[in-house]
């Protein structure tokens, strides 16, 4: 049995008396893609938040390769391997797009000096297609150019585990495939991935397994197939008279 | 040849230049010299924190003011001037490192706030504390043997010391892991944690090394003068023309503050000897031009477009090149 | 001195802070722009109340509606044309642009009124009740001041102006998108900041001497104000000045009168630090 890369062990986040994220457990194994779904509202990017120490979890402990890291702040996760991309795209708008992703592999990635550093981020922008818009300043790319960007900065982190936080928000259709086939490559090189997405067709294609998030609380962790059709996933999408439906329609065939 | 190359031969000539000074001019004039290097090295320090890292600090006169006491103080008590500026170093940094963990937990507008009140905080305290620091009649300093020529020429190679030491504290942050990181921290405070940057510990760091100087300076300056008052070293004024200064040149460029320091000091001359009782009201209206006309500083221009650009306006219309 | 009347005079002198304060709490709060000209407005108004009344015999009550006119004129030419260029730039470079408008300011101030303190006489008296003096000057500039704030709180919250100037301190992207001519209303709100320093400085030159080197100790003032209080509110303004009065008031007593401006900042230091929303926590901008 391959150990958890990640487990998570009844870890809530409160803001006040909202419980934007309650009693979560999983486990994420090296190597795997797993698909992290539920509707708008449901804490997903809390999750992620609080998995990167961006927000301190009010209970519950969070083991990152068998270390506990619950108390961990942002810059401690990324040099573990935690990388995260952002929805709204964080770039350094003023520096170059070489630049941007040499802080990335500088910092996230220790590497041992500015050069060493611009070697690697060349490299991740070959690999995520950008490598002729090096010197460009990252506030002239498009969003789908930024969200590369992001991608290769958190690639430049050598990280052991990598959380896209709907990464397809706003690109077009080609753009999304051209997501995928990039998310694919990295999987292919060992990386474990958490995709945070609402889009089916790309959770579906991509994912090995899925966890889906409903008001805070986790109410499924399976494979896709089983998923789709597990009344609770179907309930918390379409609500709760549609799937009352729903059930009446399949049981009278 | 290399930007920095470039950067350092400039700084060079013009060190040697304020250097050259007493040859060639009267003590009016090495006076000057003094005060542009006293203020470069000040720019260069606010450098660190406003320039690189973009947190708009105000306490300069507040590590210069207690640089100034610190090295008066020690002075009175019989320590050797160089040990006294030492002692004022050592104190300055400690001060900001100790206050910098809390302070930059402040942002934008809040920090700015907070960095002033510093400023009036620490003048208030030094002045009521009349039994320490003489409060309000101020502090002689023991003065320095020598006629007036050779004590201006003494203080004159102090401070441009000083000044090179920032200046080169300054290329080596630039190029090395703390500048890049700082640079991050001022594009995108938030991303720069996630990327990896311990932010706290490199602004703290940033902080320190824009106090350190300024107590060097501080102290320099109280056995230069001999005498130190509230007032006019924890001066309101100082704090923000420092800044001013240092965005005249270009704040977070490397030569902005010496240019910037050289250009405003220069003006300041111009002015005070021309039109002396409106040279606060012209000061204020070439930094209400600086902030509307020059945002990055004068380094930052293009200078090539600029120049193709009034090229092109003065070739009469439809003229072949 | 017993403690009602170290209290009283710290409320009397509390809704003259408040009053000095709304405006610049105003400009910071709306504009996002920390207005250092404020202190200079302050006197300006002072200056101009002392000399309608000195040289034309004008009564200040009189003379306070036109000074709080030119300074409102002033404040908007001056957004308008100047400061609506940069204000949304970092809050360094406004306060460096506002600073060196300042540095004009109180260049010809200085150069035109010299340093002489000024200050109207009215000799009203002291009003006594039981064991509490209550000289007559003080408690109707405390009046004034508080029929002022009043008025500029009726006036936020009432007119269509005040409104829009509430909206577009809420959200300006939305309001403009509403139709709100933001540049204008924000040319508004910095003329509304300066008539009120205006007025307050007018109020001001009834009870105190006015003299320029006073800018800075007003500006200071409005700051903790804003700090204690919280910015761009006129509750928040009130309850800040009467906050600062009274602490002052205390501690001038105690720590003796020279460490109660002390006081003031070190509280707004500490406040800055545990909670910089201020009492009524409306947050400021970052």
């Amino acid at each position: 049995m391959t150990t958890a890369l990640l487990t998570l062990d009844n870890v809530s986040k409160n803001f006040g008396g909202n419980h934007a994220v309650s009693n979560v457990s999983f486990a994420l194994k090296e190597g795997e893609i797993v698909g992290l779904i539920g509707p708008n509202g449901a804490g997903k990017t809390t999750l992620v938040n609080v998995i990167t120490g961006v927000q301190r979890a009010s209970n519950g402990r969070i083991r990152f390769v068998g270390v506990d890291v619950t108390e961990q702040r942002p810059y401690q996760a990324a040099r573990r391997g935690l990388a995260r991309t952002f929805q709204i795209v964080q770039p350094f708008p003023a520096m170059t797009v070489l630049e941007n992703v040499a802080a990335g592999a500088l910092f996230g990635g220790a590497q041992a000096s500015r050069a060493h550093a611009t070697e690697v981020a060349r490299q991740q922008l070959e690999f995520v297609g950008l490598a002729g818009f090096a010197d460009r300043p990252a506030s002239a790319l498009t969003l789908a150019g930024r969200k590369r960007l992001e991608l290769a900065k958190s690639l430049a982190m050598q990280p052991k585990l990598l959380m896209l936080d709907e990464v397809n928000a706003g690109l077009n259709a080609s753009e999304i495939d051209g997501a995928l086939a990039l998310i694919r490559k990295v999987a292919e090189r060992g990386i474990t991935i958490l995709v945070i997405e609402h889009l089916m067709k790309v959770v579906m294609s991509l994912a090995q397994r899925l966890l889906v998030l409903h008001h805070g609380q986790l109410i499924a962790d399976g494979v896709p197939n089983e998923i789709v059709d597990d009344p609770r996933v179907i309930e918390a999408y379409l609500g709760g008279k549609f799937a009352r439906r729903l059930k009446e329609m399949r049981r009278h065939g | 040849m290399t930007p920095t190359a470039t950067r350092l031969i400039v700084f060079a000539v013009w060190v040697i230049v304020l250097a050259s000074v007493p040859l060639w001019a009267g003590n009016y004039f090495v006076r000057m010299a003094i005060l542009i290097a006293m203020f470069s090295a000040l720019a260069l320090s606010w450098n660190f924190i406003g320039g690189f890292t973009g947190y708009p600090s105000l306490s300069t006169a507040a590590f210069f003011g207690l640089g100034c006491y610190v090295g008066a103080l020690s002075q009175r008590a019989g320590v050797p001037m160089v040990l006294a500026w030492l002692v004022a170093t050592v104190f300055v940094g400690a001060f900001a490192a100790a206050l910098g963990a809390i302070i930059l937990r402040l942002r934008g507008h809040y920090f700015a706030i907070g960095s002033i009140a510093l400023v009036e905080v620490t003048r208030l305290v030094i002045s009521s504390w009349g039994s320490l620091t003489g409060g309000g009649d101020g502090l002689n300093v023991p003065l320095v043997q020598g006629g007036p020529d050779a004590v201006a020429r003494t203080f004159l190679a102090v401070m441009l010391v000083i000044m090179v030491i920032v200046f080169a504290v300054t290329v080596i942050v630039d190029r090395g892991r703390l500048g890049f990181g700082l640079r991050c921290i001022q594009q995108n405070e938030d991303a720069a944690d996630m990327v990896g940057i311990d932010t706290t510990r490199y602004k703290v760091i940033a902080y320190v090394l824009s106090a350190l100087f300024c107590g060097t300076v501080g102290a320099a300056y109280a056995s230069w003068t001999g005498y130190i008052d509230p007032t006019d070293t924890f001066s309101i004024l100082m704090t923000i023309k420092v800044p001013v200064m240092c965005l005249l040149g270009g704040a977070g460029t490397v030569l902005g503050p010496v240019v910037g320091t050289a250009v405003y000091m220069l003006l300041e001359e111009v002015l005070w000897a021309n039109f002396l009782d409106y040279n606060r009201a012209i000061l204020g209206a070439v930094t209400v031009l600086l902030i509307l006309f020059l945002p990055g500083g004068l380094l930052r221009i293009d200078y090539r477009a600029l120049v193709a650009r009034v090229g092109a306006r003065s070739r009469p219309s439809g003229a072949a090149a | 001195m017993q403690y009602l009347q170290i209290l009283v005079n710290g409320i009397v002198l509390g809704t003259l802070y408040a009053c000095l304060a709304v405006g610049f709490s105003l400009v910071w709060g709306v504009l996002n722009v920390i207005n250092m000209l404020h202190g200079s407005f302050i006197i300006l108004g002072g200056y101009l109340t002392f000399f309608a009344w000195h040289s034309f015999g004008i009564h200040p009550l009189l003379a306070l509606p036109f000074v709080a006119l030119v300074l409102y004129g002033i404040g908007y030419a001056t957004q308008l044309m100047i400061i609506n260029r940069v204000v949304s730039e970092p809050v360094l470079t406004t306060l460096t642009l506002t600073f060196g408008l300042d540095l004009i300011l109180y260049n010809f101030m200085t150069v035109y009124y010299t340093a002489t303190p000024r200050r109207v006489t009215l000799d009203l008296g002291v009003l006594e009740l039981g064991d509490i003096f209550l000289p007559v000057d003080r408690l109707f500039g405390m009046a004034l001041a508080l029929l002022l704030t009043g008025l500029l709180y009726v006036v936020l919250r009432g007119s269509r102006i005040g409104r829009a100037i509430v909206a577009v301190r809420m959200d300006g992207a939305a309001a403009a998108l509403m139709g709100i001519r933001v540049d204008r209303i924000y040319a508004v709100t910095f003329g509304i900041g300066a008539l009120m320093a205006g007025a307050a400085g007018a109020i001001f030159s009834m009870v105190f001497p006015i003299t320029s080197n006073l800018t800075g100790d007003f500006l200071g003032k409005a700051f903790v104000v804003c700090v204690i209080g919280g910015l761009g509110s006129v509750p928040g303004a009130l309850a800040g000045g009467l906050a600062l009065g009274v602490i002052e008031s205390f501690a001038g007593q105690f720590f003796g009168p020279q460490h109660a401006i002390t006081v003031g900042f070190v509280l707004m230091l500490v406040l800055l630090i545990v909670k910089p929303t201020g009492l009524t926590g409306i947050k400021g901008y970052e």
